[in-house]
Order: structure tokens, then sequence, then C-alpha cells
């Protein structure tokens, strides 16, 4: 039989025993509340007065023409408040700490998404709020640093390491261990000791469900592949889950390749990857012989993870959803591409799921269908793009 | 009989209390660690717990983590930390521990790394990120092997305690304190309830750690358990001292010996 908070060998609660009590606190309110009308309730007027749920599914019809294969449509994440799909999870887990009493709230944030929405919901609540971040994440998204800040949060800098979202996770891991009474930790995505990588998803599935109901609506049928782009997996996972008991749909997970996944410089676990323990579960990392992590690499911080969520784990295992490689450049290259064809700027995030379907579609015949999830938008990584691509900004004056 | 059961009989008998000083091997060499294993046992070490180094040790406070750092850039890897514990072993008889976080453990091979430690004779294992309800990943191998996995229990244990303390082997390893490894000043945790709901549950010895900072500590701590845990402090002098570490570290254990023998246990009227 599957042990609970288990997907196949993967998942687990892998944590010191002083968090123990702490994670079977957070799974008997869990258990409890995703069961409560009354929690529901006010966890779907959040989501449609404050997030602005249900968000779009938009044909992307420039899109589509110029890549002659399948009709391809964009479920927009971007358009949710704070600008990407990490509220919708930020929202469920704020209404439970406040449940639990909890005046504190911890996160981690690698692109400073998942910090803006903590933040944002802390704002909302009135509860303090400490997010921790690489210093060199810090340095690379500026403007989402100062942002929590505008909301009241404070930003703890990450020097361990290797400055990156992996050590921000430590540090909130530590930090939690020492103010485990009044503190919660809200984990940004499918990762982390159960019931972390299940109640995201739970949070999160609601782009699936979305996504079935506004496709059945206008096409009424089913998508022929969903694509998504994989970090820890939160909006994969979101994106995916409705459809994994559906067989014909193909589900793709685009992971970061960086400078290549066969250079030192890039963040693809399930191309690189091998079982292992760390962050409290037991799933795909990068890391060595001797089972140290490796240093990972990606344009993008959100997907800058050694790790991935120990459902994605035994999805790659089982083979019931694919995860392709998208390199630096080609999520550059879709980032752009997007900005012209459609007129959206996505998240340097997302581009990895773009490309990956740029690659796809064209493979498809005209009458499938095609749903990138659009996890957020690339207002935060403008600067970072125009760097990359040799141009100076200066916005002094 | 494990020569962790064996050492703590051995202390029981005389009336006295373990001292467990902790370096990180390879810090800054294993060359370094290989003197200050039997330098602390000569200056009254009754056991040492050998850290064995990780890029990601979630369960350290800054000092511990910066000797991890230190080691890994000295190329410290687990063969190399066993072959040092078997030429330990030729010279000291005296119990050693590993303690490491699961991934090592994990990676290398369950079989093989229980068979190592065997072979080179490394007595227990502490595993800071492997709770009560993830032991089965190591306790087939570990039983086979006759390495001793030291279960841990917390302030934040409670109704917990039951469970681990009874099913515990070799010593219990008490966490002093919510938190991470590191000295503290003081401490919030009421260490007559701790102890008194510990010792309801098991006859095991006791080993209280986290946040020793010294002598007076020690003495304090020692007075409610059976022994003391001593991290930070001694890789403190790591840090400061490098290869030269050897007479600053046997003076420390020398001091931490004295304050831990100086007491007897409180009467049981005072726990109770």
């Amino acid at each position: 039989m599957q042990k609970i908070g288990r997907y196949g060998e993967f998942g687990g609660q892998y944590v010191p025993e002083t968090l123990m009590n702490a994670v079977h606190e957070l799974e008997a309110a869990y258990e409890k509340y995703s069961k409560d009308p009354e929690f529901n309730e006010e966890l779907q007027r959040l989501y449609h007065e404050y997030a602005n749920r249900p968000s779009m599914l938009y044909f992307a019809k420039r899109m589509t023409e110029d890549l002659g294969g399948a009709k391809i449509y964009l479920k927009r994440e971007d358009l949710n408040h704070t600008g990407a799909h990490k509220i919708n999870n930020v929202l469920g887990q704020i209404l439970l700490a406040r449940r639990m009493g909890k005046k504190r709230i911890i996160a981690e944030t690698g692109a400073g998404q998942h910090g803006v929405a903590t933040a944002t919901a802390a704002a909302l609540f009135d509860m303090k709020c400490e997010i921790f971040m690489g210093v060199k994440d810090i340095e690379r998204q500026a403007l989402n640093v100062f942002r929590m800040k505008l909301l009241g949060a404070t930003v703890t800098g990450v020097e361990s390491g290797t400055g990156t979202l992996k050590d921000a996770v430590n540090e909130a891991m530590r930090d939690w261990c020492s103010h485990v009474d009044d503190t919660y930790y809200l984990i940004g995505s499918t990762m982390g000791p159960h019931p972390y990588p299940m109640m995201v998803r739970d949070f999160q599935k609601v782009i699936g469900q979305e996504i079935r109901r506004q496709l059945q609506e206008r096409e009424g049928k089913l998508p022929d592949c969903v694509v998504a782009c994989v970090g820890g997996g939160s909006n994969s996972m979101g994106a995916f889950y409705d459809f994994i008991p559906e067989k014909s749909v193909r589900l793709v997970g685009a992971e970061a390749a960086g400078k290549g996944v066969d250079t030192a410089f890039h963040a693809a676990t399930v191309a690189k990857g091998t079982p292992g323990i760390f962050h409290g579960m037991k799933s795909l990392f990068l890391q060595n012989d001797e089972g140290q992590i490796m240093p990972v690499y990606s344009i993008s911080a959100g997907l800058d993870y050694p790790g991935i969520g120990p459902e994605h784990a035994e999805l790659a295992r089982t083979g019931r959803a694919q995860y392709v490689a998208v390199t630096d450049e080609e999520a550059v290259q879709a980032f752009e591409y997007l900005s012209k064809m459609e007129g959206i700027i996505p998240a340097i995030e997302s581009s990895h799921a773009v490309s990956a379907a740029m690659k796809i579609a064209p493979m498809m015949k005209k009458d499938q269908i095609l749903v990138v999830n659009l996890s957020g938008r690339g207002d935060k990584d403008v600067a970072s793009i125009a760097k990359y691509r040799g141009v100076q900004l200066n916005e002094q004056n | 009989m494990n020569r962790i059961e064996r050492k703590f009989e051995e202390l029981k008998k005389g009336g006295k209390k373990a001292l467990i000083p902790f370096v990180t091997a390879g810090d800054p060499d294993l060359a370094t660690t290989e003197m200050l294993v039997p330098a602390m046992f000569a200056a009254g070490a009754d056991l040492v717990e050998i850290g064995v180094p990780f890029s990601d040790p979630v369960a350290e406070g800054p000092v511990i983590q910066k000797a991890s750092n230190r080691a890994l850039s000295s190329g410290t890897t687990l063969v190399k930390i066993f072959e040092m514990v078997g030429r330990l072993r030729q010279k000291t008889d005296e119990p050693i521990l590993l303690m490491l976080y699961l991934n090592s453990i994990f990676r290398f091979g369950k079989e093989r790394f229980f068979r190592l430690c065997t072979k080179n004779g490394v007595d227990g294992v502490i595993v800071p990120d492997m709770p009560y309800e993830e032991r089965d990943e190591i306790q087939a191998e570990a039983e086979k092997s006759g390495v001793i996995p030291i279960s841990m229990v917390a302030p934040t244990s409670h109704e917990r305690i039951a469970m681990i303390a009874s099913s515990a082997k070799g010593f219990l390893y008490c966490v002093s304190s919510t938190g991470v490894t590191g000295m503290r000043s003081s401490f919030n945790t009421d260490f007559k309830d701790f102890f008194r709901a510990i010792k309801q549950h098991t006859e095991i010895p006791c080993a209280v750690g986290f946040g020793i900072s010294g002598p007076e500590q020690a003495k304090r701590m020692a007075a409610y358990c059976d022994g003391v845990i001593v991290g930070s402090a001694i890789v403190n002098l790591v840090e400061r001292d490098g290869s030269g570490a050897v007479p600053a570290i046997s003076e420390f254990v020398r001091d931490l010996k004295q304050a831990v023998g100086e007491i007897g246990t409180l009467p049981s009227a005072e726990l109770g």
C-alpha cells in the first residue's frame, strides 16, 4: 500500500526531530481545513476577488499560425495578482496559518515571485513576514526585493552556499527550527517534507481544473498536450494534476538547461539528477557521488534549484510526464518571440515552457490543442534580459 | 557489546558522566582531525563524534556550516574519513560515532556504508535529518552491521518521547533547545521537566547536546543527564587555530571533562 506522503518511493518526511510535531500539526490542520466549507469559501472568495481567478485561457492565434501545428492556448497565470501562479498557494497556506494561530510567516524565494506573493498575503492579513533570499538572487531580482519591502516584509539575504534558492530554503528551515512555536513556514513549491508537496499541489491544481473547464467551453474537448516549466514544480503540478488520469493528454515539463545539460551550468534535475534525500524529501537531485548537492545554474532564478518535487520525480519515473531541457538562449528567444508575437512578455521561467511548446506544436496536427501554462509575467526580467542581450539600461533620473 | 554501550556501562559503574566532543572531519584537513581525535581521548573525552561534511547542513548553525565548507574545500570524502577512522582504530578502543546527513549514507549506498563502518570501527551514527518515522531507511543495514543509529529527542517532542526513547539504543541524544547547532548564552528549555519525561520511558543513558559553550554550562547540564555533547565551541577553536588546534582543544576538553566530573546526578527528589 502507498504510504501517505509518498509518490512511489519519493516523498516522505525527512526533517530534524525538532520539527516533527510541527509537520504533524500542519498535516492535521490541513486535513481538517481542506474539508471545511468555511475555509474553502474564504479561499474561493480570495481567489476571485483578490487574486483575479479564474485566470483567462487565451487562444494564441498568431503563434498558432506562425508555428503551423497544434492550436496553442496560453493559461494566463501571469494575469493573477502579483503576476504569477504563486499567489494560489500562498492564499491557501496563509488561511491555514491563521487558523493554526501562527503569528509569523517565513518563506524562501528564488526569483522573488513567491516572496512577493507571501509578503502580499502577509500584508493582507497583517502578519509578520520574513523572506529568505540568496544574495545572488537579491542582486539579479532587485525589483522584487524592493517590492517585498514595500509590502512590509523583511528580506534576509542568505550568503551561505551558492547564495541561491536552495540556500534560502536551508536558512528558512533553520529559522523554522528555531521559532517552531509561533512561526509558519510557507513553502512556495511542491517540495519539502509531507504535507507540503501535496498541499501546494492541491492549492495549485485549480490551474488544471480551470484549463479543463475553459477548454471544454471553447473547444468541447480535452487538450492533447499541456506544457509547463519546472523548478520545484508547483505551476506544472498545478497544470498537470487534473489531467494525470486522462491518458490522452501528454504532459511536458520544461526544466532549465542553462548553458547546456552537458556543461556544469544547468538545473536539469530530471535529465541529470539521481535519487537522494534533501530538504525533507526523497526525490531527484543534482548531486555528486558522495551526495553533495551540486551548484546549479539557470538564467531564471525561479528554476535555479538542484531538486524537483517528489510527485514530479515519480511522474518522470513512470513516464506519465516527459521532461525536456531548455537552454538560457532558447528561453530568451521564446521570451522575445512571445513578446513580439502576442504582445505578452512572459516570465523567464515561463519562457522555458514557451520554448518547449514552440518545438512541440509544429509536430502536432492542426486539430490538436496544446496548452502552455504561462506561470508568470516578465516585467521582473526585462532588465536581466537586456543585460543578456548586451543592452545598457539606465533608469537613473 | 558495542563500544558505546560498554563505555556508558563503565561510566555508570564509576558514577561518572560522559563527555562527547565533536569535530568536523577534514577541518581544515584530515591530518588535523587524525591528530585531534586521539588528543581529545587523551584529554578525557569518553566518546568522540566525527562530523561528515555536507554541502547543505540544514541542522547546523554558522560555526559548523563553515567547518563543513572548509572540510569540503580540503577534499574530504567519506572514503577518506573511513580510512582515517580505520587508522585511529589501531590506536584507540574508545567509541567513535559519525554524525552525517541521510543523503550521505543513501547516496554512498547503505550496505556499503555500514560495511565500511564495521570494517573501520565506527560504533554509531547520528543522522539529524532522519526522524523516528523514517528510521527504516537504514535500520536493517545498521542492525546487521552492529552499528547503532542514535535516536534523538527534542524539547518539542512531547508525546513522541515515549515512542522514541523506548526504542533507543546506545544512548539517547537529547537536543537542548529548539533551533540549530551553535553556542547559546542561555536556554529556555525546562530541563527538569524535559529529562523527567525522558527518564520515565527509558533506562538508557541520555546525553544532551546543542548550544553548550563551555565548562560552566556543561556542568549545569550534566546534572540532569548522563553525558554532554560539545560541538560548535570546539569547532570554533579549529577555526581559530587551524592545524595547530591540538593544544587549545586538549586544554578545553580537559576543562570540560573536569566540569562534567565535578557533579553527581541530581537527587531523584529534585528531578521528580
